[in-house]
């Protein structure tokens, strides 16, 4: 039987409940939420006046009501040491969300640390040690003692370039400004790492350094855009399952057409009607069939391109938009260089050239045949696109495109270029810094990012999964990272890594763990002698942090005050609602206390030149940081205060801050409305990006080498990695293994039924996965669920990247062959269609 | 979706029948000491047995409207005509389901084409022969399950829920 949770009633919220603030942790969307927390002896009552909503609860409430939580979103936590109940639900009068609540946010609760209702036991609640052949708990002192004491010595012996960090870079949980200006400041102030790569990639650098090149920041429109737009066009994404409240909240009304008075109000100088998507994907995703069930497939245009082949799309329709002349002359003119780029695009550091509109066409011509060729699509589709994308309206109005894209371009063949090739359509159709408008990356988690510059890196920067597998490093940081669940090579990195890491161990068995100098004598023999000593600070176990030495607890967001933005620069403050688990701290503060320590030691070990670096570390709250880093450093940053954020609730304001007036931090809604873009000389810049076959080495041969297209990607139920899912019973209830969709002509080869594990492997690895009969699947053309515990998808992804080490997860081939009839934790599942249609 | 509008006012009586106990219970309840309402308050909510149907109303894979536990929350019996986990009657395969999403409270329609009951609102899917797991979508609950009792005669009760209704706090209110 399904999970049931028998739950039959909830405590109900009392009037007198205290209420913050709080934005969801988990995706870039940011939805607002609130959490209602109350003594646990006490409870409201079903009369208007006894409870937070005024209303009867004795009556049933109907759909979208205020006024009714879910089992997932109640729990019962601590607050100063006492338990209180806690109910977090979604905030109707917040613009993003709207009242909505994800299947992933609005387990929120259900998904803390409670020691009362058992939930996410798994956290870490002291610092680890290895001590007696195992991890023991130990205090933070003993902890940041041996960290310190190793990494400063090896630092001071070896070289910054020896202390190699994994840290993440993003705001919501395991981020946000204040933990990345903590992080950021012990590595780019007090230190100058440049082998240090970030959660999801093997290096320092940006998934999207294209449209930076070309001065086009990639968060640069506002969530109604999509409620504006006459044609979305979406490049490999799947909002409704990885952006869901965006898209159920913005792009449905436009599919539906219930945003045209906002249309009529806003750009009434011109016809509207409701709009129309394009959709950019190999795989037909549920976001397909929600917007055909919408819009009427009549609206819907989905381009099953060949895997990777975007880059030859995006060229034709350039060509043919310009061919057509629908082009907005007066912007390209305005607003864009017209000087033509300089070299050949075999700069490493640079793979294409940025050159002026004219040059682009040229260098960039593609005809529509010759796409339909390389992408598999009809030609009257791609030209149906180009029209849909920028064929002027009646009366001659310009048509208003909004071009989203995420991973399956981030994450796909010869990003660099690809995603110039997209910016490039955007810039021609003048269509950034518009309403309905914008180029734009819809984004994994919310950002967060305030660090000290990080030019010192270099461009491309190290590669620096592949510098641990050679045997460089003799101390890794590790900061909200599963390296063994959500890197590529995987398989290999596992191996060494593991190798290494217990030459540490075995060193560290040989001494009597209260002999401190002994010990870091013996740890640092071992790295002497190709070993690697690893300390990883999380919030709960991970995968790779089985090969770590120490393991620091960290606090997640709403244990901590956390800042954030979403993928429309919305900033809002999750105020600490909770404790954390044990002596968890915030990851701003244990980076803190690391940068404390190493001071002491380079002091005792005579570098006080390098100990003056670590200097400027005595905060003892997050909002220290926060006010160390962001106030006083990120564009806007003076205008911004804990206090007036707390004032400014779920809807916050928009980055960049411009001032602050009437109890309001002023925001920006769009970017570059001025027609002024991120360059020295303000003017946009085109992109030369020729078509070049499957760029990263290896891929062409492992296309023509295995059978099956291993397309991976994420899941509605679960977040990130599973990290905190693996804990919760309705979502391993649903995804015990990690699915893999396949046609039934595919399974009939392979000899698999539903449910069946199979074994995926090529060159690069294996792993597994459960069978999801897929019958809108392409033959050939297989999807796994991406980083999850149960079933590494990364081990099976080569370690080609491009020029600039940007993965290339999606573009893998494999084989694929039966392990086990389905077990016996998948009998009870559910393997119908996961599409909705309208009935 | 096919309706049996006769059927259906049937099975409302008897949900008014139950509800009607149910209220005075509370009444009386109102009208103790104190303490004694904290000794005779239950741990979970007293559940209704509410008759539904007669296994003679039943059409293989034709949703029967009914309600339960009162007629604000409207729900479906089906016979399957396969045994599944949880099947009540002689062939385990008559089965009953709340058809309010238990996301956003939105009116679940009945697919007989793969016997899923889909939301118009947010396009989530459960599946009627898998215990209502959500087979996709964004509830943070699987569809809540009715115990079911069938009696010598044929006579389908209702005595229970799995999971919590949208839209109340107390299942039974």
């Amino acid at each position: 039987m399904a999970y049931k949770r028998q739950i039959d009633r909830l405590p109900i919220i009392p009037a007198d409940a205290t209420k913050h603030n709080v934005v969801c942790h988990y995706c870039i969307v940011g939805c607002g939420y609130h959490a209602y927390s109350w003594p646990v002896n006490k409870q409201g009552g079903t009369e208007p006046s006894a409870n937070v909503f005024g209303i009867d609860l004795s009556e049933q409430q109907y759909a979208e009501t205020d006024a009714w939580y879910s089992p997932s979103m109640y729990n019962i936590v601590k607050q100063d040491g006492k338990d209180v109940h806690i109910v977090i639900k979604p905030d109707h009068e917040c613009v993003v969300n709207s009242g909505l609540g994800s299947v992933r946010g609005a387990r929120m609760a259900e998904m803390s640390y409670s020691q009362a209702r058992s939930t996410q036991q798994q956290r870490l609640t002291d610092p680890l040690v290895w001590r007696y052949g195992q991890m023991q708990p130990t205090s933070w002192d003993d902890a940041l003692d041996l960290v310190a004491r190793v990494t400063a010595r090896v630092v001071a012996e070896k070289g910054e370039d020896a202390l190699f960090v994994s840290a993440f870079d993003h705001g919501g949980a395991g981020g946000g400004y204040e933990n990345t200006w903590g992080t950021g400041k012990l590595y780019f102030g007090a230190m100058k790492v440049k082998n240090i790569r970030i959660h999801n990639r093997p290096a320092y650098n940006s998934e999207v350094h294209a449209t930076r090149d070309m001065g086009v920041g990639e968060l640069n429109n506002c969530y109604e855009d999509a409620e504006l737009a006459d044609t979305i066009m979406v490049v490999g994404a799947n909002p409704l399952e990885t952006q869901t409240n965006y898209f159920l909240n913005h792009w449905v009304p436009n599919l539906r057409g219930s945003s045209l008075g906002k249309k009529q109000e806003q750009l009434a100088e011109e016809p509207h009607d409701r709009g129309r998507i394009v959709i950019v994907d190999p795989r037909r995703t549920v976001t397909v069939a929600a917007c055909e069930a919408e819009a009427g497939k009549e609206n819907v245009l989905h381009l099953q391109i060949k895997s990777g082949t975007d880059l030859a799309l995006f060229n034709a329709l350039f060509t043919e938009i310009a061919e057509k002349g629908w082009v907005d002359q007066a912007f390209i003119d305005a607003s864009t260089t017209s000087e033509a780029g300089e070299g050949d695009g075999s700069d490493p550091a640079h793979p294409a050239v940025l050159t002026s509109f004219a040059a682009a066409r040229e260098g960039n011509r593609m005809s529509i045949e010759e796409a339909a060729e390389i992408t598999g699509l009809s030609p009257d589709d791609i030209r149906k696109a180009a029209s849909w994308i920028a064929e002027p309206k009646e009366g001659g109005a310009r048509r208003r495109a909004m071009l989203a894209y995420e991973k399956g371009l981030i994450w796909g063949n010869d990003n660099y270029r690809t995603n110039g090739a997209l910016v490039n359509i955007a810039l021609a159709t003048g269509n950034v810094g518009r309403p309905g408008g914008g180029v734009v990356r819809l984004g994994g988690h919310q950002e967060g990012y305030a660090r000290p510059g990080d030019a010192h890196v270099g461009r491309p920067a190290a590669y620096v999964d592949k510098l641990l597998i050679e045997g460089q490093g003799g101390v890794h940081h590790i900061w909200g990272c599963d390296h063994y669940k959500t890197t590529l090579n995987a398989a290999e990195f596992k191996r060494v890594y593991k190798q290494r890491t217990d030459k540490v161990k075995d060193a560290m068995n040989a001494v009597p763990y209260g002999d401190r100098a002994a010990m870091v004598d013996a740890i640092v023999a071992a790295i002497d002698d190709g070993g690697l000593f690893a300390v990883d600070v999380d919030i709960v176990p991970t995968k790779i942090g089985e090969a770590c030495h120490v393991v620091l607890p960290a606090a997640t967001s709403g244990e901590m005050n956390l800042t954030s933005m979403n993928g429309e620069r919305r900033m809002r403050l999750t105020e600490r609602y909770m404790d954390p688990p044990g002596r968890a701290m915030p990851d701003c503060l244990i980076a803190a206390r690391i940068a404390n320590h190493m001071q002491r030691f380079l002091d005792e070990m005579g570098h006080a030149d390098m100990s003056a670096q670590f200097d400027g570390f005595d905060w003892q709250t997050e909002e220290d940081a926060f006010m160390d880093g962001y106030h006083a450093t990120a564009h806007g940053g003076e205008h911004v205060t804990y206090e007036r954020l707390r004032a400014m609730g779920t809807n916050g304001f928009q980055e960049p801050a411009t001032g602050f007036e009437d109890g309001k931090i002023v925001g920006t809604q769009r970017l570059y409305t001025d027609g002024k873009f991120g360059t020295e000389d303000g003017k946009a810049r085109f992109m030369h990006a020729a078509w070049r076959g499957l760029q990263a080495p290896g891929k062409q041969e492992q296309r023509e080498n295995y059978e099956f297209l291993i397309n991976n990607g994420r899941a509605n139920q679960v977040w990130q990695s599973a990290y905190l899912d693996v804990e919760n019973d309705f979502v391993m209830d649903r995804w015990p293994f990690p699915f893999i969709e396949m046609h039934p002509d595919d399974m009939a080869k392979v000899g698999v039924k539903e449910g069946d594990l199979v074994e995926v492997h090529n060159d690069a690895g294996s792993t597994q996965a459960m069978v999801y009969p897929t019958p809108s699947a392409r033959p050939g053309e297989t999807f796994m669920l991406f980083g999850y515990p149960t079933g590494v998808q990364g081990n099976v992804v080569s370690a080609g990247t491009n020029e600039l080490i940007i993965p290339n997860y999606k573009q893998t081939w494999g084989n694929i062959r039966k392990i086990a009839d389905a077990p016996a934790s998948v009998a009870h599942l559910s393997f119908k269609s996961k599409e909705y249609s309208a009935i | 979706m096919s309706h049996c509008d006769r059927l259906v006012d049937v099975g409302r009586r008897q949900f008014l029948r139950g509800g009607a106990f149910t209220a005075a219970g509370a009444a009386a309840a109102v009208t103790l000491p104190q303490e004694a309402k904290a000794q005779v308050a239950m741990a979970r909510v007293e559940y209704p047995a509410n008759h539904l149907a007669n296994i003679a109303d039943l059409t293989e894979n034709e949703p029967f409207d009914v309600a339960y536990p009162d007629e604000d929350a409207p729900g479906v019996l089906l016979k399957l005509g396969t045994r599944v986990e949880g099947g009540a009657g002689p062939d385990g395969d008559i089965v009953g389901f709340s058809t309010v999403c238990p996301h956003k409270g939105f009116p679940l329609m009945y697919s007989a084409e793969d016997r899923t009951l889909n939301c118009p609102g947010h396009y989530s899917r459960f599946d009627c022969e898998a215990g209502g797991q959500q087979v996709w979508g964004q509830a943070t609950q699987n569809l809540p399950q009715y115990t079911l009792r069938v009696d010598d005669k044929g006579d389908i009760y209702a005595e229970g829920l799995d999971e919590l209704l949208y839209g109340r706090l107390s299942n039974v209110l």
